[in-house]
């Protein structure tokens, strides 16, 4: 069989806004689903300051653990109106996304375990060649968290920065690409 | 471009064909996070190795999209999209969407952003002095076909100025977002256009090493797509990643 060179990674540009996000695109469920939440944060580059403009992507599976998958791979969330995905492109100048969703369920992982809720994020701006993807999980699932797969092979000290912590209406999740704090990035 | 067309009435299911692992790509496969040519790298590439991730069931997922985006026609030709004709050079630009075994990514949403004729994009902080054009608006999206086919009609963008170094220009190109079939599909990357004479002065083309790997990102011209007395066509078929093994046939 041929394999075929994947096509290599380009930055957004500056520019994104005028394709990407949509109105109901941060809208991951639809207004009025039970168990609603915001999660919000804001990104910061080296010097600790707000990227103004940049992309998030979210993919998740619904509280059940079930999927909205495209093909409708494995168990199909049941959950009416749920997308699974949520994209919030902003170029308002704070540096801030917010997604408007419901907390995932738990996942199968590697080998028969159990991977603690969580939300595959993705971050495009200006000045990144590819994607960075990192990982949303909650402070507040304390005993899942200790269980999970992912979390145990990141640096004990590192993993505060993948815990989204709980304020009012949901969870604030800062992402910072670099220096004091840096966020993991996973290679997927 | 033979290539292309012997993969086209391959026949696959997606849902019994999802692979469960997607390749992993070496480290020089895509353009390094930290690229000095390019100045806003600087302060934005993380530092810290990245952490591997094992690919579950979050990771070989992915969206449906086009339900939800409301797809129309216009949607896909950018230059029906206002009252009138925007300037410029007519172009159909179409290609295929596979994963590195060549098997066509089915129903996978397209999308692409892009400066007018005369460089300039329909964005508040575009500010160069070039003309904005009323008719051009410079967004469209679509979802490829059974056999991974996607199309556009657009205008061919002209080069920009920015402000990275001295006489700093982008080559004309189009920004493409592939959602691909997963989660580890994802891509989002420029289309170039052949023989275009700023190639060599742009970081952000050369931050890709390999030579061959930047060809990858540069379409073809088509004279066989090419429509008397209307628009010139150009192809341009994307690559994403695909199963990371082929699966073992069945013993009997
Ligand atoms: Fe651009």
């Amino acid at each position: 069989m041929t394999i075929f060179a994947t096509t290599p990674s380009q930055t957004v540009g500056p520019y994104f806004a005028i394709g990407m996000p949509w109105d109901a695109g941060p809208h991951v469920v639809p207004d009025g689903t039970p168990g609603r939440i915001r999660i919000a944060g804001t990104v910061y580059d080296g010097d600790g300051v707000e990227i103004p403009d940049h992309l998030i992507e979210t993919w998740q599976a619904d509280p059940e653990g079930r999927f909205a998958d495209l093909h409708g791979y494995g168990e199909q969330s049941q959950l009416e109106g749920f997308r699974g995905f949520g994209r919030c492109g902003h170029e308002g100048g704070d540096g801030t996304y917010e997604i408007v969703t419901v907390k995932p369920g738990s996942v199968p992982g590697p080998g028969g375990t159990l991977q603690a809720p969580h939300i595959d994020v993705t971050l495009f701006c200006r000045g990144l060649l590819h994607r960075v993807v990192t990982r949303i999980y909650f402070a507040d699932e304390v005993q899942a968290n200790a269980s999970d797969p992912v979390l145990a092979s990141v640096p004990a000290h590192r993993r505060e920065t993948l815990l989204a912590q709980p304020v009012a209406g949901g969870y604030r999740f800062d992402i910072r690409l670099q220096g004091e704090g840096e966020t993991v990035f996973f290679a997927v | 471009m033979s290539v292309e067309h012997e993969h086209e009435t391959e026949i696959y299911d997606p849902v019994t064909e999802t692979p469960t692992s997607y390749l992993r790509e070496g480290p020089d496969a895509q353009p390094p996070l930290d690229s000095p040519g390019y100045k806003s790298t600087r302060l934005r590439h993380p530092t810290e190795p990245l952490v591997y991730l094992p690919q579950t069931l979050t990771e070989i997922t992915g969206p449906r999209l086009a339900p939800a985006l409301g797809l129309q026609e216009s949607d896909a030709d950018l230059t029906r999209q206002h009252e009138g004709e925007p300037i410029g050079e007519r172009i159909i630009v179409s290609g295929v969407v596979r994963d590195t075994e060549g098997k066509p990514l089915r129903n996978t949403l397209v999308e692409v952003w892009q400066a007018n004729a005369a460089g300039r994009y329909a964005h508040r902080w575009d500010r160069w002095p070039a003309p904005l054009d009323p008719n051009f608006s410079g967004a469209g999206r679509c979802v490829t076909d059974r056999e991974g086919r996607y199309r556009f009609t657009t205008i061919k963008p002209g080069p920009y100025p920015w402000g990275n170094h001295y006489n700093a220009w982008r080559p004309a190109h189009i920004h493409f977002s592939l959602l691909g079939r997963a989660f580890a599909q994802r891509l989002v990357t420029q289309m170039y256009f052949p023989g275009d004479p700023f190639f060599p002065y742009d970081p952000i083309f050369n931050s890709v090493r390999d030579e061959r790997a930047r060809e990858r990102m540069i379409s073809s011209f088509s004279i066989h797509g090419t429509q008397p007395n209307w628009a010139a066509a150009y192809e341009f078929d994307i690559y994403l990643r695909g199963p990371s093994a082929t699966p073992f046939e069945e013993a009997h």
